[in-house]
């Protein structure tokens, strides 16, 4: 018989000593995420030693073009602007337990829509209207793109990880073929939609280069890490997520949640492809896919999901990826080794969670 | 059983089992089981679903470890840590679901498992093969793709590959259940001449009438317990139906000094009381893997419990389900104060006060990562004063789960706790203080002791019947006759789905919710 031996003291006078155990928590914590990252760059960097490049001369530039340069930190600062949508998007997903790895083709048609729509609105009404119209537009359509794998999820249980890949090639390709046929610019010789005159684009922040899209994503992120985190429908999403069993007890209607989850996540990817263009690029060339949305979902995971964290590292990955630009130029280095340190970092922290995990079981047998 | 010779009782056991218990989160699949397997015996195992056969079969396999108690091999102590190690020890295991490579030749199902660097040995199998054949009187076609075989030619298979592989301790789980008449009968046949060769094997069943045919020692689990063995010399002295009443006792049958035994209280439900919960016809579709219902209908008045009785797995999750909204009915009517709720979805129900006590605690009853505070409130999610305007108002969750904490006695570490941390008696209490805090008015318990200690099931009894002193209607689900005797005022029994017969809980209850149990008319 198994009898109960936990302690029979009252609830409340124990709740007082978890104070201390939270900041121990969070403390382990953030050595848990800060060691692999350490172990990462020291791999990575013998993988430059190997290919005969100096690897603190490559974290140099690095450091010296994404973080300390004024330039270098605005750009990095810009290029924040639509990865924090898209991580935004990729939370909502996430907690509710369902994988929406579409955000690429989300995210272009969104950026084409905008694209699309922004230049001919600002012609026929007030810049702020016009810009606000074409993220309405970007988001909609994001959202549209969201609904064969949402509804195939909601009613037929159909795995939304191949839905949302299949969906994502196919959006690349009708982006692409929007662009190259229905809304390119007659006035130019290369494939690309009309160009958003910069003084109608978002404004910039003060006296620098940085888009003020910075801080609606961080509004969108915020909002979504509170949403997730203290309201009704957002705890309805994450039992959805922690387990759809409980949820269906509960008398949560598990369809309707799935495809609000998926708009939601969808959604804020396409207002992620209107921010870089109303922001930043002002049009979309052929071709044009910078593959942000799988970027993104690393920075999620190694945040846990939490929304704050999130922001944090999706400033690592704007560093990483701003100043991996400029040293891979000056060092020879293919662009791509950023993705290379990105990925050695990710497999480092699932290590040490699978060796902490075990060392904890051991523990307690 | 005749052609056991009397020496068997003298032989010493191959495999003994001390005083064994398992626990999971939430139950306890064994609880201290004592066993002793001997060579020249068939002994049989015998439970319904959830009595703790697979676990205990999990065990001597090497699947899983006891928690307490020790096994013995060959009278040492011998902790079994895997399955490679339980072949090595000579026990092998067909389990109830075919395990060979459908698309590969009996031999090379066979052969599986030898070492990697070595070319497979067919000769070498094939004369070994010959030789167990031979001495069992079946014949094997080694060159045949498992897949033309028929379900009972593949279990020799299995049986087969244990005997290829050296094994003293056959273990049979569950291995009648897909077979036909005539491959149990030639499956009891291969039995009795594998036994005869001075291997011993458990037999795992739940039908009756194979346990007094092909067993020379039977032992009867109930929920986790070992609540009785026949030895060999009393099997002898008894024929097939005196053997299956005295199973049908030590299954159903009250137990000396059983502690859980109390006196239910007499209480009167006033008859001409209007039913609470109306139930009329109601049907449900059957699935793959679970049966339909047909037909089911009762009534049940202010403070009165009808019991459903019956073997597990004959379609009393679906009934509890189907009326909690959780399962589509395709037919019938349930009636809530009058008011028909069958096409209402779950919540609306709820809000008419059903409410709807899960038998699957972790699975669906609670989210267990989440602390002990929200479980409490999983179905209310957005109702005030808990939320206001969709947020969530954090300090009042946590007063009124201190004050359900308190109230029902559970045993916490903090609020905070994910609830999975806790023990089942404590998750079931968070389930009870869910469901019956307020606004409820039928309230169906689905084994609500099932896996419990005993302190945590008297306790969650006591609830019970005080939910139904207050006026309530509950429909008590369970397939522990005992809980259903001590407890309800009417019992039903149900079987493939469909309500039996419903018996008043007289004098003679026991003996009619019995028989109409094992198919016999009340």
């Amino acid at each position: 018989m198994s009898i109960d031996t936990a302690p029979s003291a009252s609830a409340t006078a124990l709740d007082a000593t978890s104070g201390a155990a939270t900041r121990r928590d969070i403390l382990r914590r953030l050595l848990m995420t800060l060691g692999p990252i350490l172990v990462a760059l020291v791999i990575a960097g013998c993988i430059l030693l190997a290919v005969g490049v100096d690897p603190l001369a490559y974290y140099g530039y690095v450091l010296e073009k994404g973080l300390f340069s004024p330039l270098g930190i605005q750009q990095t600062l810009t290029r924040m602007a639509p990865l924090l949508f898209l991580a935004a998007g990729l939370i909502v997903a996430f907690r509710a337990g369902m994988w929406n790895l579409g955000g690429d083709g989300q995210f272009l048609l969104g950026a084409v829509t905008a694209a699309a729509s922004a230049p001919v609105l600002v012609e026929i009404m007030p810049a702020w209207l016009a810009l606000f119209c074409s993220f309405l537009i970007a988001m909609v359509v994001a959202v549209v793109w969201s609904l064969v794998p949402a509804l195939l999820r909601a009613y037929q249980g159909v795995n939304e990880i191949i839905t949302t890949l299949m969906m994502t090639f196919l959006g690349t390709s009708l982006a692409n073929v929007l662009v190259k046929l229905a809304f390119r610019d007659p006035g130019t010789t290369v494939p690309q939609t009309r160009t958003l005159p910069v003084e109608d684009r978002l404004p910039r922040l003060f006296e620098t280069t940085i888009t003020s899209g910075l801080l609606l994503g961080l509004a969108a992120i915020i909002i979504v890490h509170l949403v997730m985190t203290r309201t009704a429908f957002g705890l309805k999403l994450r039992i959805v997520g922690a387990n759809p069993r409980a949820a269906v007890h509960s008398g949560l209607g598990v369809p309707g949640l799935t495809v609000a989850v998926f708009a939601i996540s969808a959604g804020l990817a396409g207002l992620a492809g209107a921010v870089d263009i109303i922001g930043v690029q002002g049009n979309v060339r052929a071709d044009w896919n910078p593959a942000y949305g799988l970027a993104v979902i690393p920075a999620v995971f190694l945040a846990r999901m939490n929304g704050f964290a999130a922001i944090g590292f999706v400033f690592l990955l704007s560093v990483l990826s701003i100043g991996g630009e400029s040293a891979a130029r000056r060092l020879d280095v293919p662009n791509h080794f950023t993705l290379v340190l990105v990925s050695i970092v990710l497999i480092v922290l699932a290590l040490a969670e699978y060796f902490d995990h075990r060392f904890n079981q051991s523990r307690k047998a | 059983m005749s052609n056991v010779s009397s020496s068997s009782a003298f032989k010493p056991d191959i495999v003994a089992l001390e005083g064994v218990t398992k626990r999971f989160p939430g139950i306890v699949a064994n609880d201290s089981v004592d066993l002793s397997i001997r060579p020249g015996e068939v002994h049989v195992l015998l439970g319904e679903n959830g009595a703790g056969k697979s676990t205990l079969i999990g065990m001597l396999s090497g699947l899983q470890q006891p928690d307490e108690g020790r096994i013995l091999v060959d009278g040492k102590p011998t902790p079994i840590t895997s399955p490679r190690h339980a072949l090595a020890l000579g026990i092998g295991t067909v389990f109830q679901h075919m395990m060979l490579v459908p698309t590969l030749t009996v031999a090379e199902n066979l052969l599986l498992g030898g070492p990697w660097w070595q070319r497979p040995r067919i000769e070498e199998l094939a004369a070994r093969v010959a030789e167990i054949t031979s001495t069992l009187g079946i014949t094997v076609k080694l060159h045949a793709k498992v897949s033309e075989l028929s379900l009972g030619e593949q279990q020799q298979v299995e049986i087969l590959r244990a005997m290829v592989r050296n094994s003293r301790l056959l273990i049979l789980d569950e291995s009648t259940s897909m077979l036909t008449p005539k491959g149990i009968e030639e499956l009891g046949a291969l039995m009795r001449r594998l036994v005869g060769q001075g291997l011993a094997i458990v037999f795992i069943t739940h039908k009756l009438k194979e346990a007094a045919a092909f067993g020379d020692r039977i032992s009867v689990l109930k929920l986790g317990r070992k609540v009785g063995e026949i030895p060999p010399e009393r099997l002898r002295a008894l024929d097939e139906q005196e053997i299956i009443s005295e199973i049908v006792e030590l299954m159903f049958g009250k137990q000396k000094d059983d502690p859980e035994a109390v006196e239910r209280p007499t209480r009167t439900v006033r008859t001409e009381a209007v039913p609470l919960l109306q139930v009329a016809g109601l049907a449900v579709a059957s699935t793959e893997n679970a049966p339909g219902l047909t037909s089911i209908s009762f009534d049940i008045r202010p403070g009165e419990i009808l019991g459903i009785a019956g073997i597990d797995g004959n379609g009393q999750k679906q009934l509890a389900e189907a009326l909690a909204g959780q399962r589509m009915a395709t037919g019938g009517s349930v009636r809530l104060e009058g008011v028909a709720i069958e096409t209402l979805s779950v919540g609306e129900r709820r809000r008419h006060g059903l409410r709807y006590l899960t038998d699957d605690r972790l699975g669906e009853g609670t989210v267990g990562t989440f602390p002990v505070s929200i479980n409490f409130f999983l179905k209310q999610i957005g109702a005030a004063p808990f939320w206001r305007h969709g947020v969530e108002q954090r300090s009042e969750i946590d007063r009124r789960a201190a004050e359900l904490v308190r109230e029902y006695d559970v045993r916490t570490p903090s609020l905070k706790t994910p609830v999975a941390r806790l023990s089942g008696g404590n998750i079931q209490k968070v389930l009870l203080a869910r469901e019956l805090a307020e606004g409820a008015k039928v309230v169906i318990f689905n084994k609500p002791t099932y896996g419990l200690d005993l302190a945590n099931t008297l306790a969650s009894r006591q609830r019970i019947r005080d939910t139904a002193a207050r006026g309530l209607a509950v429909l008590l689900i369970s397939t522990d006759l005992e809980e259903l005797l001590s407890m309800c005022d009417r019992i039903a029994v149900i079987a493939n789905g469909a309500l039996v017969g419903t018996v008043a809980n007289a004098d003679d209850a026991r003996t009619k919710v019995g028989r109409l149990m094992i198919g016999l008319a009340a």
